[in-house]
């Protein structure tokens, strides 16, 4: 018997099953892509509003909003000041427009994360079974090469801006998710003891006490899935999201070195403005235990 | 303010914890102990044949050592903890029986609750922690601080009502705990081992506050400890607790002369008697002596002593609140009662010996 070559599928029966799989997809998305693709058009409005808000208005006016929105998340002068340096740096070096579209794609990938991420933690948090499920996938969800799910995606919607947030989203949710799980599962049970005894109803629970307490968990991972939809921005760039991505590929195709560059540490410069905001707003939210007694 | 007015029952309670607890209870009922549960069905028995009538308006001490089914008994009053067998009755209801919305109804007017580790909700402030009970019955804001700051000031706390709990010390987090409950206003104040992780100065300090507390507000206290002085100081009445049952039920003054069994002697052995006993309870029923001192019934056998000692006394006439006498009690009777069990035991022993 032969030990050395595993005993495989024969070639024909894997072509054929490929095939099969193959083509029972491509029906699927001939026949309800349009559907999906009218579903997901809200997404696309969104995002086309947001982009042409940013790009549109006076760079001072963006550039001020900015600024004044990193001063409402983490009050601090010095963050301010460098996200101003920073945004005055891109523009000069002429990468203010790829730049406000890669904020705005950011900005709602984000927003749908959190939409998704933080009901389904609650689930999770609240049922063992749903957790047993939803981890898995969750898994999977992080661990899948970027470039294969984007397969499916490409085949139902085609190239632009909707495949490219949800490829986005796919690979950027999974932290909030676990996170807002994390968190409401840490509430200490001595304290949730105390709401059911004073008669909290479960709604009342999750509102005064769980949600409030998993707050800063939350944002925790709220921070990581900004960071992760940026790292996706020049993978997403493939499938004809344009932003800060397409030059990056651009440059790799090409060998362009300061292209790549530059526009690389742009990605940085907004990676490490949302990073430092929301990490200071995470940590002005847990300020009730910062405060120690003496 | 909701005075107690009833009492609370509590019949026939089982407890087994275990995924299949009910299937036990007739095992339990016939007389299977608490090792063989555990070793042959691998459930733990909690509570076991737990009757208990606890008095409006008095604070029942359940006393018992870690393990003894003493948290669980006070959780099946609130139904924390859902019973396997049994019945707690309060104002004519059963609260094992209550649906989920009448139990939180029950839990928010009839109930407020201490606990030992404080359980504050560390997000909000001392004002916010003390009107969650009002918050979460929709009383409007206003009402509810109103209410609040009144309680806060009343426990000692004005000026710290911005404080979150963490810049607090333990005596002062447990202050909120009970500012907490006392401003839900209701009948019933269920206390687990409320003061057992404060200093012992802390301690006493917090007893006298509820001992104040209690004389003008008059609610039905459910107080679990496993400290003997601390149950005898507050206890109207004390229930002792070992291994989910209970073994001896009565006022401190009748544990700690009559024992019901070894156990309970080994607790009280080191009691300062003077403390728990009444001159009454040792005196004389004979006609009135020529003394200078007088005392009420309910002197302690330590005030009595003194009160003596300071009249340079040997003798007291013991007189009811409305003057009649009662009884004599002589200086020397007052202090072999406080230094030595008059139970006979150890002096049977010592008699055998010799």
């Amino acid at each position: 018997m032969d030990l050395v070559d595993f005993p495989s599928m024969s070639r024909g029966d894997l072509r054929d099953m490929r095939i099969a799989i193959d083509t029972a997809f491509r029906d699927f998305t001939r026949a309800y892509g349009d559907t999906l693709e009218s579903i997901f058009h809200p997404i696309q409005v969104l995002l086309v509003f947001i982009e042409d808000l940013l790009i549109d208005a006076p760079w001072i006016v963006v550039l001020a909003g900015l600024a004044g929105l990193v001063w409402a998340l983490g009050r601090s002068w010095k963050i301010v000041a460098g996200t101003v340096i920073a945004l005055l740096l891109i523009g000069y070096f002429g990468m203010w427009e790829d730049t406000m579209r890669t904020i705005a794609m950011v900005a709602v990938c984000t927003l749908i994360a959190v939409v998704i991420g933080i009901p389904v933690g609650i689930l999770m948090a609240r049922s063992d079974r749903a957790n047993g499920v939803i981890t898995p996938i969750l898994d999977m969800m992080q661990t899948m090469p970027s470039f294969v799910y984007l397969i499916p995606v490409v085949m139902i919607f085609g190239l632009g801006k909707v495949p490219g947030v949800i490829a986005v989203v796919i690979y950027a949710v999974p932290p909030i998710i676990r996170l807002t799980n994390l968190g409401i599962r840490q509430v200490p049970a001595d304290v949730l003891e105390a709401a059911e005894a004073f008669g909290s109803s479960a709604g009342q629970k999750l509102r005064e006490v769980q949600l409030p307490l998993a707050l800063p968990t939350i944002m925790a991972g709220v921070n990581q899935t900004i960071m992760m939809s940026l790292a996706m921005v020049v993978v997403a760039s493939m499938i004809g999201v344009r932003g800060l991505g397409q030059p990056v590929l651009q440059a790799i195709n090409n060998q362009y070195f300061t292209l790549g560059v530059m526009n690389g540490l742009a990605i940085v410069a907004i990676a490490i403005i949302f990073d430092r905001s929301t990490q200071a707003y995470g940590k002005r939210l847990q300020r009730h235990l910062e405060a120690q007694h003496g | 303010m909701a005075e107690a007015t009833h009492d609370i029952e509590i019949r026939d309670l089982y407890k087994i914890f275990g995924p299949n607890g009910a299937a036990h209870v007739a095992d339990v009922k016939a007389g299977m102990s608490k090792e063989d549960l555990k070793a042959r069905h691998d459930h733990v028995l909690g509570l076991d044949d737990i009757n208990l009538t606890i008095p409006a308006g008095r604070i029942q001490v359940v006393m018992g050592l870690s393990g003894s089914g003493k948290s669980t008994l006070i959780r099946h009053i609130n139904r924390l903890i859902e019973p396997t067998a049994g019945k707690v009755i309060f104002e004519g209801r059963d609260i094992v029986q209550m649906g989920p919305a009448e139990l939180r109804d029950f839990r928010r007017e009839k109930t407020a609750m201490v606990f030992q580790k404080f359980a504050l909700f560390p997000h909000r402030t001392v004002l916010e922690n003390t009107t969650y009970g009002l918050n979460i019955r929709g009383i409007p804001d206003g009402e509810a601080e109103e209410r609040a700051r009144r309680w806060i000031a009343r426990v000692g706390l004005e000026g710290f009502e911005g404080s979150y709990p963490n810049q607090l010390s333990g005596g002062m987090q447990q202050r909120v705990g009970l500012a907490r409950a006392l401003t839900n206003d209701a009948g019933i104040l269920l206390m687990d081992e409320a003061f057992s992780a404060l200093d012992p100065l802390i301690r006493t300090d917090m007893q006298s506050v509820l001992l104040d507390l209690q004389q003008e507000l008059q609610k039905t206290i459910v107080f679990i400890t496993h400290d003997l002085d601390e149950a005898l100081r507050l206890g109207d009445r004390i229930a002792i607790l070992r291994d989910g049952r209970i073994i001896q039920e009565g006022t401190g003054e009748q544990i700690v002369l009559r024992p019901a069994d070894d156990y309970i002697s080994s607790f009280v052995r080191d009691v300062k008697r003077g403390h728990v006993i009444t001159a009454r309870t040792v005196m004389r029923r004979v006609e009135p002596v020529e003394t200078p001192v007088t005392l009420p019934a309910t002197a302690l056998l330590e005030e009595a002593a003194r009160a003596m000692t300071d009249a340079d006394a040997s003798r007291a006439n013991i007189a009811a609140q409305d003057g009649a006498h009662l009884g004599v009690v002589t200086l020397s009777k007052c202090v072999a009662e406080m230094i030595a069990p008059d139970d006979g035991d150890e002096a049977d022993a010592k008699a055998q010996v010799a």
